[in-house]
């Protein structure tokens, strides 16, 4: 099998670390790859499509997985549901397949790039976290190669051990080798929504609180750069799905050329170039002055319908907006936090992160629900993401804000996100996990990878 | 050991170049190892002398408060051992940004008329055939990665070919040329390569030294000019940056003069 040795990138372009790439085809490959990695005195790594804020999929100086070449829908049926895919199949490959034929995936991420084998290996959840739970939770089965060269079948029922710890494992038991999802049944290729604007944190946290119950997603966009009696405020997105026979022509509206986010902006810039546009707005002035004009924008209520995909994949809107940015990159700090206790924690963080002079550019919450996996990120509560620019400048002075966060977090009741979050350490994923929670992994683990082949950078972070 | 300071993970915020510096244990390389680790590298530092080597990681290491120099004991001259020592240390340390090479040794055949092929093979076997086998692989990881930085450091003595010292003359003129041609080779994948020619640096090499030895500077300062050079990824240095000057005029003396000159 052929190896390149590749600069490797995170998503928000933070970090780097070259190692070696391995493209496997099959799971006789990735075996292979395992072997190879112990011939050799090497550590290994799943990559899907790199869209993790964080080292998760990074392994430097190690041997990482390419895992995209193996991305084929394996089974599909379209009476029931269920689909079987192999680990690199992109949410937008999936929801193509599905869609026209009146099917969604249950949860979705904020853009359709990412990998099934991601997804399960960070668990990720969506803007109906609250309700459907994360992607763990509609997956039937799966199939997974051990670095020992096993291959195991899980499902909640057979190795359910393994089942609730591989989900939310960040590829460091296993690798997947195909994941059985069933779908959601949907009567309309459109969403009805409602955006209304909220005023302050306790509104804002309300609203989500409130919202939830009759709504199927909800998700809100908070102004980061608005201080005191303001703190907080930004603007809900309520939707619900459209019933059986609300929708007069379900045919037409779930036909894929309805769902496609327009490819370019008044139908003159083409979108692959608009993130240059963003760039003289990524500073502290610029996006300030996003922030208020978005909230402007946001004041009068309004309710349309809108398709599924331009609803759920915000960030797929204007590709590469992450290289607006600049040099540094930028980093993405999620903290999940209980209804009771969520308030007084953010209202303590965003006035730090105002008071240090270093605004996050871009704030969004969400409602979630506590999930049966081993390593969770959820809470009954709600999560607040934060994005934040790095700049040579400032580096030092936000590394010591952050863990001034965690502190915060972790005394709330809070919990960390490893798809996102990049500064977290080991003793605070410990606080946070518990230690019970965590020695049961490491005993699995030991049990899947007795040589300790499977390892990324976020694995020597925060289990190292 | 408990009391060695622990290995912090790099992150986004608190990003750490890595590099791997080869001839580190005395003069010029353990000051450079010393100036790297202070801007925030984690280094892999090579040379012979194993107790040297762990001495000065120690060193470092105690004075950051944070584990990041290591030591890999190694002779360059045992070419086979480095495929997989460079293995062993980018898994060590989480990659590679940039590699040093600084091993050199000089043996003089003591005399302007005195020939010593003994001496002339040691010189070409370290500082040309040990930095080759060194350089290649990383120059073809670099290429791949698309990324990364080579510095050289050859020096003034491989401009020209003079009476006091042919092997050493030779041993660095062909550095200087791989150099090059790994340079012309390199650029075009974004990897930069940077030859430093230090001049007189008062080292332990230099007190070896036959002839006058004009305008020596401390080793901090040649150090301070190759790091300079490092960040601004310059192609060519003279260290101090006067050498080039006095290196434009001796490079261009006439052979039937420079043949009838003593130095």
């Amino acid at each position: 099998m052929r190896t390149t040795f590749t600069q490797l990138e995170n998503f928000g372009h933070s970090l780097n670390a070259p190692a070696y790439l391995v493209k496997p085809r099959s799971s006789e490959e990735i075996y292979d790859a395992f072997k190879q990695a112990k011939q050799n005195g090497l550590t290994v790594t799943a990559r899907g499509a790199g869209r993790s804020y964080n080292d998760a999929s990074l392994n430097g100086g190690g041997i990482v997985l390419d895992l995209t070449a193996m991305d084929n829908i394996l089974e599909w049926d379209t009476a029931t549901g269920l689909v079987r895919c192999e680990p690199g199949v992109t949410l937008e490959k999936l929801w193509q397949q599905v869609e026209p034929e009146g099917w969604w995936p249950p949860v979705v991420s904020g853009t359709m790039k990412t990998t099934l084998g991601g997804c399960l290996g960070a668990n990720i959840h969506g803007k109906n976290n609250f309700k459907m739970g994360t992607i763990g939770e509609h997956v039937v089965e799966f199939t997974a190669v051990l670095p020992t060269g096993a291959e195991v079948t899980c499902s909640p029922k057979k190795n359910a051990d393994l089942f609730y710890a591989m989900i939310g494992g960040y590829g460091m038991l296993g690798i997947f080798t195909s994941i059985t999802l069933q779908m959601k049944r949907i009567h309309s290729g459109l969403l009805t929504v409602d955006a209304f604007p909220v005023r302050n944190l306790h509104g804002h946290l309300s609203a989500l609180h409130d919202g939830a119950p009759h709504n199927d997603y909800i998700v809100g966009w908070l102004d980061t750069f608005a201080g005191g009696s303001s703190l907080g405020r930004g603007q809900i997105h309520a939707a619900h799905y459209v019933h059986e026979g609300e929708d007069p022509n379900p045919q037409e509206t779930m036909k894929l050329k309805n769902q496609v986010l327009p490819p370019r902006i008044f139908g003159v810039f083409p979108k692959s170039i608009l993130y240059q546009f963003m760039k003289p707005f990524a500073n502290n002035l610029g996006w300030r002055m996003v922030n208020i004009a978005k909230y402007v924008a946001s004041l009068p209520k309004h309710t349309f319908r809108q398709s599924h995909a331009a609803f759920h994949f915000l960030l797929d809107y204007v590709p590469n907006w992450e290289l607006s940015y600049g040099r540094g990159g930028l980093i993405q700090y999620q903290s999940f936090l209980p209804k009771e206790t969520a308030e007084a924690a953010w209202t303590e963080l965003l006035g730090l992160s105002l008071k240090r002079g270093m605004p996050s550019y871009l704030g969004v919450t969400k409602r979630h629900r506590p999930d049966p996996f081993l390593l969770t990120h959820a809470v009954d509560g709600f999560s607040l993401a934060l994005d934040f620019k790095v700049t040579d400048s400032t580096r030092a002075k936000m590394s010591a804000m952050l863990q001034e966060f965690d502190k915060i977090v972790i005394a709330h009741g809070g919990r960390f996100y490893f798809a996102k979050n990049s500064e977290t350490t080991a003793q605070t994923a410990l606080a946070f996990y518990g230690e019970e929670a965590v020695a049961k992994f490491k005993k699995l683990k030991k049990r899947c990878d007795p040589n300790g082949l499977l390892e990324s950078d976020l694995y020597r972070r925060i289990f190292g | 050991m408990s009391d060695t300071p622990k290995f912090v993970p790099a992150t986004p915020l608190n990003p750490r170049r890595r590099a791997i510096l080869v001839g580190a244990s005395v003069g010029m390389g353990a000051a450079l190892a010393r100036k790297l680790a202070k801007e925030g590298y984690a280094i892999a530092l090579i040379a012979r002398q194993k107790d040297k080597l762990d001495a000065l990681c120690a060193e470092i290491n105690q004075s950051l408060g944070e584990t990041r120099a290591f030591a890999y004991p190694h002779d360059v001259i045992n070419y086979d051992e480095v495929p997989n020592l460079l293995k062993e240390i980018i898994a060590d340390l989480g990659g590679l940004d940039t590699f040093i090479l600084m091993a050199g040794v000089n043996y003089p055949p003591g005399g302007n008329d005195k020939f010593n092929f003994e001496n002339d093979r040691k010189m070409v076997e370290v500082n040309l055939i040990g930095a080759m086998a060194w350089l290649s692989p990383v120059a073809e990881m670099f290429q791949s990665a698309k990324a990364g930085q080579i510095v050289g450091v050859g020096s003034v003595a491989g401009d020209r070919g003079r009476v006091g010292n042919p092997g050493y003359n030779t041993s660095k003129a062909g550095l200087a040329t791989y150099l090059e041609a790994l340079r012309n080779r390199l650029t075009r994948h974004g990897v930069n390569v940077l030859t430093v020619k230090p001049g007189f640096v008062k080292t332990e090499m230099l007190k070896a030294a036959v002839g006058p030895t004009p305008f020596a500077i401390p080793v901090e300062k040649a150090v301070d000019d190759i790091y300079n050079a490092m960040r601004k990824r310059k192609q060519m240095i003279y260290t101090p940056f006067f050498w080039q000057y006095i290196m434009l005029v001796i490079r261009h003396i006439p052979s039937f003069i420079f043949r009838r000159l003593s130095f």
